[in-house]
């Protein structure tokens, strides 16, 4: 069976020169990389919030406090990966405020292994996407992701939507690496059970869905 | 190997970074388990339905909102800086 092909995500050769030239105060340097990035935190501060308003603030507070602190970016790692850290961080006090009854930490280990273990299997339809509108693709696949605890959900997304590596979803997150392996293990066992119900294979002649 | 000592190793196998060895007795055990390969096969296109969907667009009016928004901050926050120096 093929791997699935990881995202290349190297940054662009000049992304050094411009992190430089933002530190020493070039604005139009530093709106390059809001540029750059601004989607892509947005995305992350979305998956994590579930709240559009709240994504909002986490996309300018996230870049304002990069800016403020881009002196103690350390240049040995990406800047994509030091200013997703801290849009994660921003996303997360965000969510704390907004559910103070449930305590939102990246350090949870949630339930058991019990949850992960395959339940539901059944091959999926040839194109499964296609037996949906676009519209309710997203809503199922939104509403899917919505379902796993925050510590799976910003894993996965990181991983696997955005494309950062083992080492990288590690370092933004401070996790060890077998923790950042275990709950993406985990959050694509638990998406994958959830997504058989809508897109398994149905044999039973009526129709496509 | 059995399906359990096979899922401990589903993610490394999906992403690629396994040695020749372990991959080698993964593949063994997948010709025979079923219910191993839909699973690998469920999980992957999982994946790959996750990556290939945008769900969340940042619309281009609000994305130059929002620029604004953060340039204009950080213009306010050097200017406060240069005057405290």
């Amino acid at each position: 069976m093929a791997t699935i092909q990881t995202k290349v995500n190297e940054p662009p050769s000049d992304e050094l020169e411009l992190v430089r030239a933002a530190k020493g105060g070039d604005i139009g340097a530093f709106e390059e990389l809001v540029r750059r990035y601004d989607r892509n935190v947005f995305r992350i501060a979305q998956h994590i919030t579930q709240n559009r308003e709240d994504a909002e603030d986490v996309v300018q507070d996230a870049f304002m406090k990069a800016y403020g602190n881009l002196t103690q970016f350390q240049e040995q790692s990406k800047f994509y990966t030091w200013l997703v850290r801290i849009a994660v961080n921003e996303a997360l006090m965000k969510l704390r405020r907004r559910r103070p009854e449930r305590t939102v930490s990246l350090d949870e280990d949630v339930k058991t292994e019990e949850d992960s273990i395959p339940r539901e299997i059944a091959d999926w339809s040839p194109n499964p996407e296609q037996q949906y509108t676009q519209a309710e693709l997203k809503q199922i696949l939104t509403k899917t992701i919505n379902g796993l605890p925050p510590s799976f959900r910003t894993v996965f997304v990181l991983r696997d939507v955005e494309g950062l590596s083992t080492e990288e979803t590690a370092d933004a997150l401070n996790l060890s690496i077998p923790a950042v392996k275990s709950r993406l293990l985990r959050a694509r066992l638990q998406l994958r059970e959830r997504l058989t119900k809508y897109f398994k294979r149905r044999d039973n002649g009526d129709g496509n869905k | 190997m059995n399906c359990s000592d096979f899922l401990k190793e589903l993610t490394d196998y999906l992403d690629g970074v396994i040695d020749a060895d372990t991959k080698a007795e993964l593949d063994e055990h997948l010709a025979w388990c079923h219910n191993c390969y839909v699973v690998c096969n469920t999980t992957k296109q999982t994946i790959e339905i996750y990556r290939g969907t945008e769900l969340y667009e940042l619309p281009d009016d609000l994305r130059s909102r929002l620029r604004s928004a953060i340039l204009k901050k950080c213009e306010t926050s050097k200017v406060a800086k240069k005057n405290e120096a």
